[in-house]
């Protein structure tokens, strides 16, 4: 035994002796995980989370959180000798004065879009695979509240540096304040202090972005992560790939050195990408003052959705009984948005409703296997596509050849019309799959060999698959839509009869399949 | 900057300077180029006139009259002055090469001496801005970048963008890049106005303020990468566009690296 | 439609392959030695992290091709700390990957529900608890708890109120008073009527009285563009033309949609566009809406000249500069 494995082994003892844990830590340390790529991406968000942590605590050595003016005379030539604020001011103190300081504030900004990039790729794939089913739609919904807050905080966090384009995106989230019914007006100046853009922000928004947060950030991942370690990882199906376990590699060693080591790679990436790719450049956007903007003022990527929807809104407003209701901000900026996170939260009830599956399932589903949701993923991803790209619309028209009123129209015209196209399109693809499915396991793989048959004709020599590829490919339950008749076994008509019709039309949508093969064709065939 | 007038001390730095002497040696020539056919223009003024209005009468007054009067496609070009057509036809945007809704910046058609006695000839039809002279593009000595800078946010990034790269308009028209415009040539759209872009008369940025404009510009189409690389300098478009392509992209490729089996 | 099919048999797990670092003694060392490069790479990372860091100026630039001139000191410090990092975590992922074993366990699962007798158990013990507390009988209890519960939220909620003042009038208002002069943003430069040309724009600001400072709050209401166009290209009501002097005509330049700068003059269209949201306003017009998400045109402030000729505000705006808001009248 070596003297490492000696002094873990003590490590070991001395914990185990004042707290009695070795039963349950040897349990955890055999706990077991499955392999796939797509099982990193909640780690990338994870590590990015960790990696905010560590380069914004450095940042906070420095940033001074105020919107008092000072007069700038620092390293930066192009803007010595005009005032500005604090904030903006020590922005450019840490890039300019601070040795690695730039390179820390790259780090920060390319982990936040690495966070929010990797959190919706976490998302999508949990979405596609069906990992949000019972037992785990409490961690879906957490989930949701991550991906929201991430956006708040996002955006709090590029808003701080207070230049021009930060500022351009507080004047505009003031406006959205503004816009609500009734309370906005007041809600914006108790949020400003008084009127915009005043001096209190900046510092009120700095400790929601480094302690309030961060904070139930913290708690949330926590929570999400006891549950995940707790309800054991979901794994693909395939052969020896059940219900009832969990196929894969133990915590330790396995797990801690890939777990550990992608931590660094992570890090390591964003690094990076900080060193050759510059970020957030705020001392060419200069400080901010209302009276200035720049061509292609854009937010962030991950607001970039919610912009687009903004500009694509039509002009209307309505002004009754002295009163102002903007409907061209309040239906893109929080209706739109409103309904499409409740839809997502909800997501996992509608489904188990529709489909009246209340079994735990921890077998992930083929995208292809469960057409409906994957085109209803499908849909919704297409209406982020168009409302994103209609967010950069001017940087694609320059870049393009197009017109700003080109990209405009047509996204107006797109979100109604690409979506349920989406939906139609990657339904029928989901089913063709599904027959490829069929015709592999009933005639096999293609083997390139040609045959010529006596009479002449030439037929390639189909090659069968073996018992464990089968498996993988009819493994997945084709379960029956719903059926809830109108009238009960005793000819009386039962409650809520619309309700129930609609449900039973939806359920037999959501179960559309093709027919897998079926033990009886597989003996069909053997007899051949 | 300072940054900058230190890192000219490196030994990396004399190699770069003898390239920027060698640039700096091209334009003056090119410079003078342009500037000498005005000398001889003023021995024989009307004469140069009479060669512009030559190449007026072939080249242009199809769209723009006879007489330079506008038609229906093109403006009246009766006052426009000197700086004008020097600017449209200097930097190639004059004559158009087809009816799109902008002209752009190409390799002119005309020589400088045939630019000069065509700036002659329309500025003698009515008085307008003339062309600005060597004289007064001391921008480096006179500009100040910081108010420069501040300028140029007020009144050009609205459509040039934060770092002079240019943005789109409505309806396909685009406000062109400033970075790579000569100096002469930032002055002139100024004080002229093409096509779009408004008019920014001397009372309004004074002379001195447009040289501060000129040398923030200079400054920042030389300011070299601080962070990395630029990335276009348009904002967080490109940024997002990166972080998926390139940042998870990779991360993915590493995550499908460390979860397969080797044999 | 589908019906529910029996499934396949399970295989099972295919059988476990060995790798080439199991068997062969060779691989493994080679294997071993890779890993120690990778560790070896990343303390190299770090003493070049140190040496960037320490005795790399920062202000020494040098050219790279595709990133041009570079600040060398931030490019070696991120190189030194991305191989520091990377390279650790490639050699724990190589380590883990060829060395550690590689077959695959098997853990077992356990339905969440808990066995009947335990459920009802519970159930019970949840139910027995609810009535000890007589939440049920106790009507009274129970309504003024809701009624307490309630409103112990207010007060958090209350002292958010001294967060900012109430709003007034501040939205109504700028710093446009009639007779304020027009001056340019920025030099402060009162403008005369001589100074525009057509086809010619000024941003502006109402002059500072004595002892004012210009401060962002006013910026952000009082903006003001300026533009001259001919007069006889107005298509203005006979009131709004009184509003405009010698072609000369002013408009906030704070958005009507959403507040940012709306500075965009197209002189050829004579359109203003916002970079923001894209909404176009038609000068000539009053500055219509023509394009985009704005509901409003911009308001337009009416100008005059005072004695000595210069450009003043003949009145304050006539409605509320900027975005819309719930007690704005119109």
């Amino acid at each position: 035994m070596s003297t490492g494995e000696k002094a873990l082994g003590s490590v070991a003892n001395y914990v185990d002796e004042r707290t009695g844990a070795a039963a349950w830590m040897k349990k955890n340390l055999n706990k077991v995980f499955p392999d796939h790529w797509s099982f990193m991406l909640g780690e990338v968000t994870l590590y990015s989370f960790i990696i905010l942590l560590l380069s914004g605590t450095f940042l906070t050595f420095w940033f001074d959180p105020s919107q008092r003016e000072v007069l700038y005379e620092g390293e930066y030539q192009p803007l010595n000798g005009l005032k500005m604020s604090a904030a903006y001011a020590s922005t450019l103190h840490i890039s300019f004065d601070i040795r690695g300081g730039l390179l820390m504030r790259q780090i920060h900004h390319w982990a936040a879009l690495l966070f929010m990039a990797a959190m919706i790729a976490h998302l999508l794939r949990i979405f596609f695979t069906g990992a949000f089913r019972k037992p785990r739609e409490f961690n879906w919904i957490i989930g949701v509240g991550l991906v929201t807050l991430g956006i708040v905080e996002g955006f709090l966090g590029y808003s701080l540096p207070d230049d021009l384009l930060s500022g351009t995106g507080i004047r505009i989230a003031e406006a959205i304040l503004q816009a609500i019914p009734v309370v906005g007006t007041y809600l914006a100046f108790f949020a400003f202090g008084g009127a915009f853009p005043g001096e209190a922000f900046i510092p009120r928004i700095f400790t929601v972005h480094v302690l309030l947060l961060p904070g139930i950030f913290l708690a949330l991942i926590t929570v999400h992560l006891m549950l995940v370690w707790y309800q054991k990882h979901t794994q693909f199906p395939g052969p020896g790939r059940t219900e009832k376990n969990v196929v894969g590699y133990s915590l330790m060693p396995i797990y801690m050195a890939k777990a550990g080591g992608f931590f660094f790679i992570v890090f390591g990436v964003t690094a990076f990408l900080s060193t050759v790719a510059s970020i957030n450049p705020i001392w060419l956007y200069g400080p901010y003052t209302p009276g200035q903007i720049s061509a292609g003022s854009q937010p962030d990527w991950y607001m970039g959705w919610l912009d687009g929807l903004v500009r694509m809104s039509p002009p209307i407003e309505t002004h009754a009984f002295g009163h102002t209701i903007s409907w061209n901000i309040l239906i893109p900026g929080l209706i739109v948005p409103g309904i499409l996170f409740t839809g997502m939260a909800l997501y996992p009830f509608i489904e188990s409703w529709l489909t009246g599956d209340k079994r735990e399932h921890h077998l992930l589903d083929r995208p292809r296997n469960v057409p409906n949701r994957t085109a209803l993923g499908a849909m919704s991803l297409t209406f982020i596509v168009v409302t994103v790209i209609n967010g950069g619309n001017d940087i694609i028209a320059t870049n393009f050849s197009l017109t700003i009123n080109q990209i405009m129209w047509a996204s107006r015209i797109g979100i109604f019309v690409l979506p349920p196209l989406a939906f139609v399109i990657t339904k029928r693809l989901c089913l063709s799959l599904q027959r490829a499915d069929r015709d592999l396991v009933l005639h096999g793989k293609e083997s390139g060999t040609l045959l010529r048959l006596p009479h002449g004709e030439f037929v390639e020599v189909h090659q069968p698959l073996n018992a464990h590829e089968t498996f993988a490919l009819t493994q997945h339950e084709q379960k029956p839509a719903l059926v809830l008749p109108t009238f009960d076994d005793h000819g009386v008509k039962r409650p809520r009869a619309m309700l129930n019709k609609w449900r039973t039309r939806m359920s037999s949508a959501v179960s559309e399949q093709i027919q897998k093969p079926t033990p009886d064709d597989m003996k069909e065939i053997e007899h051949h | 900057m300072k940054r900058l007038s230190r890192y000219r001390k490196h030994r990396f730095a004399s190699p770069l300077a003898l390239l920027f002497a060698l640039f700096l040696i091209g334009t003056t020539f090119s410079v003078a180029n342009a500037s000498s056919p005005k000398a001889s223009a003023s021995l024989s003024r009307s004469a140069a006139v009479d060669e512009g209005r030559q190449i007026f009468l072939k080249g242009c007054s199809s769209c723009h009259g006879l007489n330079a009067e506008g038609g229906k496609i093109a403006p009246s070009l009766l006052g426009v002055g000197a700086a004008s057509v020097d600017f449209q036809v200097g930097t190639g945007r004059m004559p158009m090469a087809d009816m799109s809704v902008q002209a752009m910046r190409k390799k002119p058609l005309y020589n400088p001496d045939q630019v000069a006695a065509l700036a002659n000839y329309v500025a003698s039809l009515a008085p307008g801005p003339g062309i600005p002279g060597d004289e007064i593009m001391v921008y480096e000595r006179d500009g100040n970048t910081a108010q420069g800078g501040e300028l140029f946010r007020t009144n050009c990034a609205m459509c040039h963008n934060f770092a002079g790269q240019g943005g789109a308009l409505s309806q396909g028209k685009y406000a062109p890049t400033v970075m790579g415009a000569d100096a002469k040539t930032i002055y002139e759209a100024m004080i002229t106005g093409p096509q779009s872009m408004p008019v920014f008369s001397d009372r309004i940025i004074t002379p001195a303020e447009k040289l501060s404009i000129i040398k923030w510009i200079k400054g920042a189409e030389v300011e070299p990468a601080l962070g990395g690389a630029a990335l276009g300098r348009v904002g967080p478009v490109t940024e997002g566009l990166l972080v998926w392509t390139f940042g998870l992209g990779l991360l993915i490729g590493i995550a499908v690296w460390l979860t397969t089996k080797v044999r | 439609m589908s019906r529910e099919v029996a499934p396949l048999s399970d295989p099972g797990l295919p059988d476990h392959v060995h790798r080439k670092a199991d068997t062969d003694p060779i691989a493994e060392k080679k294997a071993e030695r890779q890993v120690a490069l990778f560790f070896a790479f990343s303390a190299l990372g770090t003493i070049l992290f140190i040496y960037s860091y320490l005795f790399i100026h920062h202000d020494l630039f040098i050219f790279i091709p595709i990133l041009g001139s570079t600040n060398a000191h931030q490019l070696f410090l991120g190189l030194g700390l991305t191989c520091s990092l990377l390279f650790i975590g490639m050699g724990a992922v190589h380590w883990a990957k060829y060395l550690m074993p590689d077959n695959e366990v098997i853990a077992h699962r356990h339905e969440f529900r808990s066995p009947e007798n335990e459920r009802a158990d519970f159930i019970a013990t949840v139910k027995e608890g609810a009535a000890a507390s007589g939440l049920g009988r106790r009507s009274i209890i129970k309504r003024s708890l809701a009624l307490s519960m309630g409103l112990v939220g207010l007060s958090p909620l209350l002292l958010l109120r001294d967060l900012g003042p109430l709003p007034e009038k501040q939205l109504e208002t700028t710093s446009w008073k009639t007779g304020t002069r027009l001056v340019t943003d920025p030099g402060n430069r009162p403008i005369k009527p001589a100074d525009l040309e057509v086809g010619a724009v000024a941003q502006v600001l109402p002059e500072l009285v004595e002892g004012q400072e210009r401060i962002l709050n006013n910026i952000g209401k009082d903006a003001v563009l300026l533009i001259r166009l001919r007069p006889e290209e107005f298509q203005l009501s006979p009131e709004r033309l009184s509003w405009t002097h010698e072609g000369i005509i002013a408009f906030s330049k704070i958005c009507s949609h959403m507040g940012c700068a709306v500075a965009l003059y197209e002189q050829q269209t004579k359109h203003l566009l916002c970079p923001c949201h894209q909404s176009t306003f038609d000068v000539p017009r009053a500055a219509k809406v023509i394009f985009g998400p704005a509901a409003r045109p911009l308001p337009q402030l009416a100008i005059t000249l005072d004695s000595e000729g210069y450009l003043i505000a003949k009145q304050p705006f006539t409605e509320p500069v900027g975005p819309s808001f719930w007690e704005r009248s119109s």
